[in-house]
């Protein structure tokens, strides 16, 4: 039994928790923004598909990943990167929890199951194995993969794609840059220990901040005209409107300040304003 | 100095009654006090989570003179529009010049002690206001007693303002750890009191 217990505590952290739950709490105010009549068997299956689905996905990440992580200071503890787990355990982890993942969600509805699987395949294959090394812009696809868990929650709640999931999507594309290049400033001698492009080793500090501040314009946008379209109360959409002008007001402050601290202070605001979206717009359901 | 967990705790609180007060508090008013107290608790909520995330340092800021401008100065506006109808429109006009006058003297250097002044009356009136108006009303029977939590809230928003602004004068009345030790407590209560307040104004 213990040993059982110490392999399950090396393969935690093969799943970014905190990533992975945030993920997921996309997928679920995706499913529940659409007002339908609780299906708690279907809410159920669609997170554990979704949760082992991109838990799939971010080992695999780590199983490619693993000499870029030993080589980040950030990163190099991760079990793959640090050896602690060899990279063919990773890699049966990674492809077993991914098949269990997309094999559940395909039965729980075909096009549900497709939405879920594009986002692995984006992440896994266009992302990680092709594009990460080559060039800044693979985080474009990133964001598109990062798109697909609230997408695939409201196309199981209606049945087809439309224009509020489409917008949401675009929401969580538009968010991703706000997140991921902060990160990228914050952590640019790690990128560059490891030799990942990243838009400010590319083009520089001023175009990448002029990047975040434009992707979190477009962030509000998509997802203020979904909330108008999901019927939000007034009250949720004052309460949106307020949180979202402090995003737009942190993006300008880093574009202009240009300092650490002001890029960390939007790093973590534009983490804490996805979940609180998420659960605005989940409150629709109830 | 360190923000403790506990001061993120009581932060985060004031938070979530901010959020409460703009989702349901404001519901049933007029449009112009909706967008007021909207911005008032909007502020409020922001500035509370930069708190948690920055910690105390955001209060080092020139910029929170300006914001912390906007929360009396939108509150009081809301109070005026609900309670005083014939000052409507010139209590929005001191705002609108009162908050560019505030911006202004802030953003520009100056060798005067001109930006103290406007900061005095614009934080003065719009303060008295806040304090007065929901003591009054409730006094003479206008509306619920409990109202006057409102002025208490305003009360206690004005200490916190006076000894930040000694701190930031470089004349404190206490010491930078014993003010910023009862920050959170003073925002949780000035909040819980105007979030009370308005449940029944």
């Amino acid at each position: 039994m213990p040993a059982i217990f110490n392999k399950i505590k090396l393969y935690i952290p093969l799943i970014k928790s905190l990533q992975t739950g945030l993920l997921l709490a996309t997928g679920v105010a995706g499913y529940l923004s659409a007002h339908i009549p609780f299906d708690i068997p279907e809410l159920v299956g669609m997170s554990v598909s979704l949760f082992l689905a991109i838990s799939g996905s971010t080992i695999m990440n780590m199983w490619y990943d693993h000499d870029i992580d030993a080589k980040m200071k950030r990163t190099h503890k991760r079990p793959a990167a640090s050896g602690e787990l060899s990279r063919n355990e990773v890699l049966g982890v990674g492809v077993t929890v991914s098949m269990i993942g997309i094999g559940w969600a395909m039965m729980i509805a075909p096009l549900f199951g497709i939405v879920v699987f594009a986002g692995w395949f984006f992440d896994v294959v266009v992302y990680t194995l092709w594009l990460k090394r080559i060039t800044c812009w693979s985080i474009v696809w990133g964001g598109i993969s990062g798109a697909m868990p609230i997408l695939s929650g409201r196309v199981l709640a209606v049945g087809h794609l439309d224009l509020v999931g489409i917008l949401l999507a675009l929401a969580i594309l538009f968010w991703i840059p706000t997140h991921t290049l902060t990160f990228s400033i914050k952590f640019r001698e790690d990128y560059a220990n490891a030799g990942v492009p990243t838009f400010p080793s590319t083009y520089g500090d001023a175009f990448t901040r002029a990047t975040i501040t434009i992707s979190s314009i477009l962030a509000a946008v998509a997802i203020g005209w979904a909330s108008i379209l999901i019927g939000l109360s007034a009250g949720y959409l004052r309460l949106m409107a307020v949180l979202t002008a402090g995003l737009l007001l942190l993006a300008f402050a880093t574009f202009r300040v240009q300092s650490e601290r002001a890029n960390f202070g939007l790093f973590r605001y534009a983490s804490f304003y996805m979940l609180s979206a998420m659960i605005i717009l989940a409150m629709r359901a109830f | 100095m360190k923000m403790s967990a506990l001061d993120r705790a009581l932060i985060l609180v004031t938070c979530l009654l901010a959020a409460y007060q703009i989702v349901v508090g404001i519901d049933q008013m007029d449009s112009l006090p909706i967008i007021a107290y909207t911005i008032a608790f909007g502020v409020l909520l922001v500035a509370g989570l930069l708190f948690i995330i920055l910690g105390f340092d955001v209060l080092d800021s020139p910029v929170v003179v300006i914001v912390s401008t906007i929360i009396p100065l939108a509150l009081a506006m809301g109070l005026v529009h609900q309670h005083i109808a014939s000052l409507r429109t010139p209590y929005l006009l001191f705002a609108m010049i009162g908050f560019l006058t505030v911006t202004l003297t802030r953003s520009t250097p100056m060798q005067n002690k001109l930006p103290v002044i406007t900061i005095a009356i614009v934080h003065g009136i719009a303060g008295m206001t806040i304090f007065l108006l929901p003591i009054v009303t409730s006094i003479q029977g206008e509306t619920h007693p409990l109202f006057s939590l409102v002025g208490v809230g305003g009360a206690l928003i004005g200490i916190g303002g006076l000894l930040l602004s000694f701190l930031k004068t470089g004349k404190p009345i206490l010491s930078r750890e014993n003010i910023l030790r009862i920050f959170p407590i003073i925002l949780l209560l000035m909040t819980a009191c105007f979030v009370t307040g308005f449940k029944y104004g």
